[in-house]
């Protein structure tokens, strides 16, 4: 898209740039701790599972699994959101944490005769991005491609045009309608088929919105009981990308005195078209911390929130950013409007491309939203909502 | 009614940034209900409790957020991009000036004056700076239009008629009140001008038996205005729908009753483009029965919104009308 490479956005707060070699790493970006390579390893297997809205079930049992031992109960609702819940002291203000688990991806919606699948968007896809993209089907991962017509039969006029996602189809190397149905069946889902990676002191994967949020909030349920002075509630949503209808209900259930949403967010941080101009709507840069959200399409974000989250990160010497006010959401957009209302606000981590087979996020950016969201629970009081 | 309605105009709120206004509102009501609370979003809230058993619980909403615009970047000359809050349009923005919570104004510039439709993305607020380092607004910062409070004849014009209107009618029936049967409950909300945000979770903290939202209204009563039965000075207007909302038949009668039986001119309103807090409080909890008192007003979301002084006044009249009597639905 960018006519040359990326300028990272002063990447001030990285520590030497990692030396980058023509092969990708499976290995995190040194320095990291075991507790670091733990959590990358976590986000690894996070972003390579098929979860896509309505059905969280792969993704859910991941979670689950790791998060066993790390709260004092752990409970599934009604449609699938799962809570873990660190009691605090007594009459501690109840604050709940929230990410979504879900994915954009694709529906099966049907098997022509020849063996080829007809299949729909489930959630923000641009029909641009589609053509020729391997995908995985299901939660075992069948491999398809979604088919297009070599560069050598399409008319010049073709090339002008978008192929809308109706006439593509995904391709499973099936020969019949029985040969495919015995590998696919009508509404499954499916998602670009993209292994993790480091590309220097960045990763790349699918799904990293907002599998990042579901790691960061898996290493917020790794501090001990007794670091937080609140009763923390760490809600794992559904279908938040058909809508944010998952943290509606969660929300309800909760019952929280506030929230903090962790999401992604795309960084548009690349130059502007016109090398004379200033890009500015980056969105976020890439290295430049987690992002604070001010307004976004569905929330004005609580201002008393957002002062402890900066005034957190300037005290503990953590980089952060403000997303830009713009359109867009997160699932604090319901959440706020439950019952009779939740102050909320949102932290994203910054990722470029998302909605897309390769999003790519700073690690530093990862780790330190973590420590953010962290730092403002252990040192939550009184004053942080007062008036 | 004219001081107070200039002091409510005169103050910065954009939507979410409502704790000035709140402040201001919650002196002009000190002493006059029997409970003032600030709910979870920033509502204000002021019950004046129930005095008889047949009494029912009437909520009654108007907004104190305005529009205005929020900082997006501010660039290397020190210039301020921006994105609204709420409807703001294009067309009123240039060589408007707007104020920031801590009293910095700005001017809204734009790239090429020669532009026929311009768009807030060619737009950036001009703060007198020259430079990131000397600018005194960054990202994420609100402000709301700026524009002192006048009188034309018996109109009278000013930034955020809506819904300063609406809250200095809620004010001056609290202040008029001699004795109701009912528990008044009145919510001065947030964050209506993004989507009637704050209104529904005060509703739900309230459970109201019915609710009135007080907001404006437009007019069909300017050159080539849209078809429009509603005038200004034509008195206040009681809303029969908008396009979010459709107003409980048996709140509209009660109303019209009440306006007739104290010789109150009243229009009725049906009104294709907007809605109001009334929207979102009908659909709170298990449903409440709403309705809306407008006030007529010109020019809505420019800094020059005009309503007639009458009308305002009318509004008064007929919620104290309707509040001092029984009410059956």
């Amino acid at each position: 898209m960018a006519r040359k490479p990326a300028k990272p956005a002063k990447p001030a707060k990285l520590k030497k740039p990692a030396k980058q070699s023509a092969k990708p790493r499976k290995a995190a970006p040194a320095p990291a701790t075991p507790q670091e390579e733990a959590s990358l390893e976590l986000l690894r297997k996070l972003s390579e599972t098929v979860a896509v809205s309505g059905d969280e079930g792969p993704v859910r049992r991941l979670i689950l699994e790791t998060i066993k031992d790390l709260a004092d109960e752990v409970k599934v609702d009604t449609l699938g959101n799962v809570f873990a819940i660190k009691p605090g002291p007594a009459r501690a203000p109840r604050v709940m944490v929230a990410a979504h688990m879900d994915e954009v991806g694709f529906m099966i919606v049907g098997v022509d005769g020849d063996g080829l699948l007809k299949f729909e968007a489930v959630g923000g896809l641009d029909d641009r991005i589609l053509l020729g993209k391997p995908v995985w089907i299901g939660e075992s991962k069948v491999p398809g491609v979604i088919g297009m017509k070599p560069i050598h039969l399409v008319k010049n006029a073709e090339r002008e045009s978008v192929v809308k996602i109706d006439s593509l189809r995904i391709d499973v190397g099936a020969t019949s309608r029985d040969s495919a149905g015995r590998l696919v069946r009508p509404g499954d889902r499916a998602t670009f088929a993209t292994p993790f990676t480091y590309l220097g002191p960045t990763a790349r994967g699918k799904a990293l919105d907002n599998r990042a949020g579901c790691a960061t909030l898996v290493e917020i349920l790794r501090g001990a009981r007794s670091a937080y002075p609140v009763e923390l509630i760490c809600a794992f949503t559904v279908q938040e990308e058909v809508g944010l209808r998952g943290a509606r209900v969660a929300g309800f259930a909760a019952k929280p005195d506030a929230a903090i949403v962790l999401d992604t967010t795309q960084a548009n941080d690349l130059p502007a078209p016109d090398e004379e101009d200033e890009n500015f709507k980056y969105n976020t840069r890439l290295g430049q911390g987690p992002a604070i959200y001010t307004q976004d399409g569905s929330t004005l974000h609580d201002r008393r929130l957002i002062k402890h989250l900066t005034a957190i990160a300037e005290s503990k010497g953590i980089p952060y950013q403000f997303r830009q006010p713009g359109g867009g959401g997160t699932d604090a957009g319901a959440i706020q409007r439950t019952r009779a209302g939740v102050p909320t606000v949102s932290v994203s981590t910054p990722a470029r491309y998302i909605h897309s087979p390769g999003a790519l996020m700073s690690i530093d950016d990862y780790r330190n939203a973590a420590r953010l969201v962290r730092a403002a629970l252990e040192n939550w009081d009184g004053k942080v909502l007062r008036r | 009614m004219k001081p107070l309605i200039k002091k409510l105009v005169e103050s910065y709120g954009p939507s979410g940034h409502e704790d000035q206004i709140r402040d201001l509102i919650r002196g002009e009501i000190k002493g006059l209900a029997d409970y003032v609370t600030v709910d979870p979003l920033g509502n204000l809230i002021a019950v004046i409790k129930k005095k008889s058993k047949s009494g029912r619980k009437v909520m009654l909403a108007a907004h104190m957020d305005e529009i205005g615009v929020m900082v997006t970047h501010v660039d290397s000359k020190g210039f301020a991009r921006f994105v609204p809050i709420g409807g703001v349009y294009a067309t009123t923005c240039l060589g408007g000036r707007v104020r920031f919570a801590d009293g910095t104004l700005g001017v809204i510039g734009i790239e090429d004056r020669k532009i026929n439709s311009p768009s807030l993305d060619q737009m950036f607020i001009d703060v007198g700076a020259t430079g990131v380092g000397d600018c005194p607004v960054r990202v994420g910062d609100a402000a709301g239009f700026y524009r002192p409070f006048e009188e034309v004849g018996s109109r009278l014009v000013a930034k955020s008629m809506d819904d300063r209107i609406g809250c200095a009618v809620l004010v001056e029936v609290m202040r008029a009140l001699k004795r109701t049967p009912h528990e008044v409950q009145f919510a001065f909300t947030v964050q209506e001008e993004v989507g009637t945000r704050g209104a529904g979770p005060s509703a739900f903290g309230l459970e109201p038996d019915l609710a009135l939202a007080v907001d404006v209204t437009l007019t069909g009563d300017t050159p080539k205005a849209n078809k429009m039965a509603v005038s200004l000075g034509a008195g206040a207007a009681i809303k029969v729908r908008d396009s979010g909302m459709l107003a409980d038949p048996r709140i509209v009668a009660l109303l019209e009753q009440r306006a007739a039986e104290a010789r109150l001119p009243a229009q009725r309103e049906v009104l294709e483009g907007g809605s109001t807090d009334a929207r979102s409080i009908q659909i709170a909890r298990a449903g409440v029965p709403a309705g809306c008192v407008s006030i007529p007003c010109r020019h809505i979301h420019t800094p020059s919104e005009m309503v007639d002084l009458r009308d305002v006044e009318g509004a008064v009249s007929l919620i104290l009308q309707t509040l001092e009597k029984p009410i059956e639905l």
